[in-house]
């Protein structure tokens, strides 16, 4: 995040600065982000579940890397898995059926804690859920990831190439956009998991090469608008490069938006990838994912509703604290959102301060302090490029 | 105008030839149609192998086999559609299965549509205008929780208590006191949080929204509302003319008093119509009377209205209209929920909310048992639905209003001395609906194709069961019918929504 942005630096504004801006002094546009992320309560609240839930589902049952994903049976009947095997501290694994204890009843118990032998119970077979639910949480994880990692290059390469240059290059990619945008992406999901499934590593991957649509139309219209500002017309007559141009002046400005975009795209595979699994066109068995297994047992709601509960629970964690660390950065990195108190409780604040009693609110941060959430949704249609961005400035007046 | 819609046109025809092309060649390598023969045991499996070949041009590549299917498809352009046959489903031509599955998706997601839109544009107002309130953050926290749940889950959940909890409670309808005090406590809260103002005029609206929605729900209990639900004219003049009041109120406001005078007079004549009409439509029980009557009732409001109006007519005929057309929807309610005894004793045992498919099979009865059947199946789904569409359209709403509520006119607005109500509808709203307008053309064209899966958990024959069925068994020509359709109505909506943003909006134009 090494942003460092000219214009928005806390300059020596004399009287006209505010508050805020005093409280800011001094620091890089890096550090505010970051100041007002690690702020935002929710947001952080979530990240700590989040990076909570990862640590949960990759040790406790040990993970598989490689491999094909097919059990085999050895010698004495006992399954095991094809490929590396690493061991977790959860003694089950996932695809073993054990004896049916209490029913398939979980055996979890809050007061006093402890996780008895089947915390979050059995299945019809005895397989154990605690430890489905961990593997289908490391797929929908692994997924999440891969799908953010490589909407998050292409998306950025072709939005950007398509930003800068213009002309034909860009009218191509559009195109190619739009060819991607109209096939449902449950359509195309349905098709790569009927042919790459059974691997989410594999699934993410081409998941994620048709995730990226939104975020490249949006990268498109930013670079189209920075483009046309003055620090890169500044950076070109000092001689730089285009590669230049794009990765130390444009790119930097667009952070904001590739980053928050990218976070909610992440929730949106989570989603998706449950959804396709329940479909029974994403991961496979023997292998499992969340929506696998609600889509397994939905019939048995009534009797074993725990089957049900607890993976669909995970899913929306995850999926919950992506979208508020989402928000939360939208908010850390949108300069126009200063402070997210109302207007009566910035007042009361600014009354209770004695040397202050004579300083009247500044109006200007407050009174538009909501900032519109238009950003948190995929391009609104033609929003994002009205006529009149370029046709304002003074140079292009008779 | 004419030169940039010809050029959009010509880069969907080609976004729609390659988008296709992908679609068909990647379903192709990925199916076997050929599967469940090659497994089948019939002594005749050859045959039947080599027939199947035949009809579906196996033996060419599929990039060949794309071409011939073009070929039958660019015959579209002269009404003669030929999308090739469906082998999952006995030979049936894909145009002729596509007919059927569109209808009830269609339906499907009309009805979602208009109840998101209703509701999100609603809630998503109320939020802005009561920004930073408990109700405000309440709806911010519920739709980051709605973004984050998968709809199947919420189907299922949705099966289990909004249909199978809910008809064991609609076969034995007995209104508990925690039910009133919870219903009290909910809509106390939230009437408190929306009102606003000192302590205690909140506490006043708490305690009259409390007695309010928990007196209705032990009064309906008590008089055995829920077993035989009826709206009966007692009701249509209750909710008539508190639409009259309701809707003039916020078009006009109360103090055009004609314009009120207007609306509550088409509710007279509705009323005074309420027997005579129960003949016409126990006699008539057709879909054209229906419409013919919708028409007139929009007509009676107009003539109402001018004749009433005087120096606002065209205010006053507006508002009638739209209370003239509610009132009369509230009487068709009345005459379906008449059948609704005699529809408890035909259906099967299950119960009224319907979780099955979108009818309920070799029912026999006149229109409006199939109005009620209809809407029985429609519920649930359109809930699920809904639900995402709701957060979106509040989402935006809210964001939408809250930046013109910023921008100078308003405040010019509120200078000139108008009224808040002034301020809102006529200069705020207009405005800020205009984004919402092409998000809602745009979410359409996206919901046709997204609904598969809430199709699915349904059992609901329509378009995403078509997708569904054909991906499995590799029915490729069903799976390019189902993107024909939803690939094609995706680009037209998306056109719609860029022609009606500049339709609305003048400051943007289109080329």
């Amino acid at each position: 995040m090494a942003t460092s942005l000219p214009t928005d630096a806390p300059q020596d504004r004399g009287s006209e600065q505010t508050i805020e801006q005093k409280a800011v002094a001094g620091m890089s546009q890096g550090a505010l982000v970051r100041r007002r992320f690690f702020r935002h309560k929710l947001a952080m609240t979530a990240l700590i579940v989040l990076v909570l839930i990862i640590l949960l589902a990759f040790t406790s049952v040990g993970t598989v890397i490689g491999g094909t994903g097919s059990l085999q049976a050895d010698a004495s009947g006992t399954l095991t898995i094809n490929g590396w095997r690493i061991e977790g501290w959860w003694p089950l694994n996932w695809w073993t059926a054990y004896p049916v204890v209490n029913g398939g009843a979980p055996t979890i118990t809050w007061w006093p804690f402890s996780l008895g032998e089947h915390p979050f119970g059995q299945d019809t077979l005895g397989k154990d859920v605690f430890a489905q639910v961990m593997r289908g949480t490391q797929q929908s994880i692994t997924v999440m990831f891969l799908v953010g990692l490589v909407s998050l290059v292409v998306g950025v390469s072709l939005g950007a190439v398509s930003g800068y240059f213009r002309g034909w290059s860009d009218s191509l990619i559009m195109r190619f956009t739009d060819v991607i945008i109209i096939i449902p992406i449950i359509v195309l999901g349905s098709i790569m998991g009927k042919l790459f499934g059974g691997n989410a590593f594999v699934f993410g991957l081409f998941l994620g090469i048709l995730s990226w649509t939104g975020l490249a139309r949006l990268v498109r219209g930013d670079f189209l608008s920075l483009r046309e500002r003055e620090f890169v017309d500044a950076a070109r007559v000092a001689g730089a490069s285009n590669a230049r141009i794009i990765f130390r002046h444009i790119l930097p400005n667009a952070v904001g938006v590739i980053i928050v975009n990218t976070t909610l795209l992440m929730s949106a595979a989570v989603l998706t990838e449950a959804a396709l699994s329940f479909l029974g066109f994403g991961i496979q068995y023997p292998d499992v994912s969340l929506g696998q297994i609600i889509s397994e047992y939905r019939e048995a709601f009534r009797t074993r509703p725990w089957l049900f509960w607890w993976p669909g629970l995970f899913i929306i964690l995850l999926a919950l604290c992506i979208n508020f660390i989402g928000d939360g950065l939208r908010d850390a990195f949108d300069p126009r959102q200063q402070a997210k108190t109302s207007r009566r409780k910035a007042a009361r604040a600014v009354a209770a301060i004695p040397s202050v009693q004579a300083v009247t609110m500044v109006e200007g941060p407050t009174s538009e302090s909501d900032e519109p959430y238009s950003d948190e949704f995929t391009d609104l249609g033609g929003r994002s490029g009205p006529p009149g961005g370029r046709g304002d400035r003074p140079g292009d007046q008779p | 105008m004419l030169t940039f819609l010809l050029r959009r046109l010509g880069a969907i025809l080609l976004v729609l030839l390659v988008a296709s092309f992908i679609v068909y060649t990647l379903t192709a390598i990925g199916s076997d149609p050929l599967r469940d023969l090659r497994a089948s045991s019939a002594p005749n499996r050859d045959e039947q192998i080599a027939y199947r070949i035949e009809i579906l041009n196996l033996d060419l590549p599929p990039v060949i086999r794309y071409f011939t299917w073009l070929g039958g498809a660019a015959q579209c352009l002269i009404l003669q559609c030929d999308l090739g046959l469906s082998y999952t489903r006995g030979n049936q031509p894909v145009t002729e299965a596509l007919a059927s599955a569109a209808g009830s998706t269609i339906q499907l997601v009309t009805a979602a549509t208009i109840i998101a839109i209703l509701v999100g544009v609603t809630i998503g107002i109320l939020t802005a205008l009561r920004q930073y309130s408990g109700f405000d953050y309440s709806v911010t926290f519920l739709t980051f929780i709605v973004y984050s749940l998968p709809i199947f889950w919420v189907a299922v959940l949705l099966k289990e208590f909004g249909a199978i909890r809910f008809n064991e409670f609609l076969a034995d309808p007995n209104v508990t006191w925690l039910a009133v005090l919870i219903t009290g406590l909910i809509s106390g809260v939230v009437f408190m949080s929306l009102l606003g103002g000192s302590w205690k005029t909140r506490l006043i609206t708490f305690g009259s929204a409390f007695v309010a929605a928990g007196g209705l729900l032990w009064f309906l209990g008590v008089t055995g509302w829920f077993a035989t639900p009826t709206v009966g004219i007692i009701g249509v003049i209750v909710t008539g003319v508190g639409a009259a009041v309701g809707v003039t109120a916020i078009s006009t406001g109360l103090a055009n008093r004609r314009a009120l005078l207007a609306s509550l007079i088409t509710v007279a004549i509705w009323i005074a119509l309420y027997f005579p009409l129960q003949y016409l439509f126990f006699y008539v029980p057709e879909g054209w009377m229906l419409v013919l009557l919708g028409i007139a009732a929009i007509g009676i409001g107009i003539v109402v209205g001018i004749i009433v109006g005087g120096d606002g007519k065209r205010e006053a005929a507006r508002t009638a209209a739209i209370v003239s057309f509610i009132t009369f929807f509230v009487i068709v309610i009345d005459r379906v929920l008449l059948v609704y005894p005699d529809y408890v004793q035909r259906i099967p045992q299950s119960g009224v909310i319907a979780t099955i498919g979108s009818r309920t099979p070799g029912l026999q009865g006149d229109m409006w048992f199939q109005i009620l059947d209809g809407f029985s199946h429609l519920v649930l789904p359109t809930i699920a639905l809904a639900v995402v569409s709701i957060a979106a359209y509040t989402r935006y709403t809210r964001s939408s209003l809250l930046e013109v509520m910023n921008q100078d006119y308003v405040r010019t607005a509120r200078a000139k001395g108008l009224t808040e109500r002034t301020v809102v509808v006529r200069h705020a709203m207009r405005n800020a609906l205009i984004p919402i307008a092409t998000i809602i053309a745009f979410d359409i064209g996206a919901l046709i194709g997204g609904a598969v899966i809430t199709e699915t958990i349904f059992a609901w024959k329509g378009m995403g069961s078509l997708f569904v069925d054909g991906l499995e068994k590799g029915d490729v020509n069903l799976v390019m019918g189902f993107f024909v359709v939803t690939g094609v109505l995706a680009v037209i909506f998306n056109l719609i929504a860029d022609l009606l943003y500049s339709a609305l909006d003048p400051r943007i134009r289109v080329n």
